[in-house]
């Protein structure tokens, strides 16, 4: 591709990310999706090369089929288009706990290096926050339950840190065996996927190392943008731009979402 | 067992009461909301999984005293300003918080539901929020050995819902995402019902719930009583509405104009059966 062509098809750091998340589900997996960016990436999936992905929400609608993005994970449209809706409690202890669900897609405000996220709090105190986040959420169990869970977040050094304010849902908690010691079902993050790259776990460490990173960003503002020592793979690949047609889909998803009504 | 909402909220809620309205993004009891900001009601404890903005209202106007929760954030838009504003800096008063997890409080109310002193699942664990959360404890699985989180019962002295329908015996039909409205009714000793209208009988519908009369304390005719949330084949989200409360919520000046004018010098409409 030239030069040319990639300035006229130019895409913002966000909608390579959310294509990026996309492209790693299959049209094969079943996928608890948390509301915002994840729901973007995983409903563009379906649109895209995933129409046989199951899509599943903590509101209960297991089987969704959203033709627009919705503001909350409770929108009429995602009970309206759903295979079949379940009450709060099955949702959570027949479908997510008994690890029924291949892939989580989580959010985070803070990660650090083993993959654990904070929704909690920011701030050194729980009692006294200098900012409340929202919480859990369903989170803390997707993380604990589904097969592997997929983390997208914007990476900068206040969002990728050596140690975040609190865990609210565990990666690998401090690193090889805490999940086992946890009782932790599934497996843990499959992949970190952000505005820069892709970073997954290291098989014996469990740090993870950036494994890919997005056309036109450079390892040095990878680098710069962590918050700890960054590992680089030694196999790192580049992602491939958006092609025009995942813009094209991800733009009408946006200009149509509910959340511009 | 027909009743005007401010004659059920009069009755049946006072200050103090521990108190769960419930609805899962879907069919949230707003107008029973708005009433027991209007009678003044004070230092409750508060209950519900996503507090969402109908606490927020609630904080805001000072009616709670301790909030039960999992998940505080307006859903797609950002943040529950009156919420953080009370957690951040005691306004309009201080506000205790006892956090859970999504599963976690939907366990509570299941084991509330089914008369039991607790429910287990797997989880909590790995999360720092078993340092900072009463009522979960972790213990071994007397069959395997696994170790599991154990959730104390929640029974709150009233859980109000809304629903779309009652029929003239005082059964309640709800319909679509039903979420936790059943075990947080049938964990209550007191439970408001308000619906969108009162038929002659019920149509079966897709993912319906029955709630029997006999467990229910008042029911209340409160068309459009879920909004700015939605009743399924009644209205639709008014996403616009959680997406200005941004701006109505943010400033404790605006709020508190926004609460006059909304609130507290706008009765719900009488309805009467």
């Amino acid at each position: 591709m030239s030069t040319d062509q990639i300035a006229e098809m130019a895409w913002s750091a966000d909608e390579m990310m959310t294509v990026s998340a996309a492209r790693s589900l299959t049209n094969t997996d079943t996928c608890f999706v948390g509301i915002g960016i994840p729901s973007t990436a995983a409903i563009l999936a379906k649109a895209t090369h995933a129409p046989g992905l199951t899509l599943i929400y903590e509101s209960g609608t297991i089987d969704t089929n959203p033709s627009q993005l919705p503001l909350s994970i409770g929108d009429g449209e995602l009970a309206q288009t759903a295979l079949t809706v379940v009450s709060i409690p099955e949702i959570f202890n027949y479908w997510l706990q008994a690890g029924r669900i291949k892939i989580g897609f989580l959010g985070a405000a803070q990660i650090d290096k083993f993959g654990n996220i904070n929704t909690t709090i920011i701030g050194s105190s729980y009692d006294n926050p200098k900012v409340r986040l929202p919480g859990a959420g369903g989170a803390t169990e997707i993380a604990g339950a589904c097969i592997y869970t997929t983390i997208i977040c914007r990476q900068s050094t206040r969002t990728f840190l050596e140690k975040i304010d609190f865990i609210t849902s565990c990666g690998f908690g401090k690193g090889p065996g805490s999940r086992k010691e946890y009782g932790l079902t599934g497996k843990g993050p499959r992949n970190v996927i952000t505005d820069i790259g892709i970073l997954e776990p290291d098989p014996d460490s469990c740090e993870l190392v950036l494994t890919q990173i997005h056309v036109n960003v450079t390892v040095e503002h990878a680098l710069r943008s962590t918050g700890w020592a960054l590992k680089i793979s030694d196999n790192l690949k580049v992602t491939q731009p958006p092609t025009e047609r995942e813009l094209e889909i991800l733009r009408t998803l946006n200009t149509t979402s509910n959340a511009h009504t | 067992m027909i009743r005007t909402l401010s004659d059920a909220i009069k009755d049946l809620v006072h200050d103090g009461e521990s108190v769960a309205m419930e609805g899962f993004t879907h069919l949230i009891p707003f107008s029973a909301a708005d009433e027991i900001i209007r009678q003044g009601i004070k230092d409750l404890t508060l209950i519900r999984m996503t507090p969402d903005l109908i606490y927020d209202r609630m904080i805001g106007a000072g009616c709670a005293s301790k909030l039960v929760f999992s998940w505080g954030g307006n859903p797609g838009v950002g943040s529950l300003h009156r919420f953080r504003d009370a957690i951040e800096n005691s306004w309009p008063r201080p506000l205790e918080i006892e956090e859970h997890t999504h599963a976690g409080l939907a366990n509570r109310y299941l084991a509330g539901a089914s008369g039991l002193p607790f429910a287990i699942l797997r989880g909590y664990q790995g999360s720092d929020l078993l340092d900072h959360t009463e009522n979960v404890k972790i213990i071994d699985c007397p069959f395997t050995g696994e170790r599991l989180a154990a959730v104390k019962a929640i029974n709150p002295d009233v859980t109000i819902i809304h629903a779309q329908q009652a029929d003239r015996n005082g059964n309640v039909l709800l319909w679509g995402i039903t979420g936790i409205q059943k075990e947080a009714a049938l964990a209550a000793k007191k439970v408001i019902v308000t619906v969108e209208e009162i038929v002659e009988s019920f149509e079966p519908k897709m993912n319906s719930a029955i709630i029997p009369a006999f467990v229910i304390s008042a029911i209340c005719i409160c068309p459009k009583g879920s909004a700015p949330s939605y009743a399924l084949d009644y209205y639709e989200r008014d996403n616009d509405a959680y997406i200005a409360w941004n701006i109505i919520s943010k400033e404790r000046e605006t709020f508190v104009a926004w609460l006059d004018k909304e609130v507290l010098n706008s009765p719900v409409d009488v309805v009467q059966s």
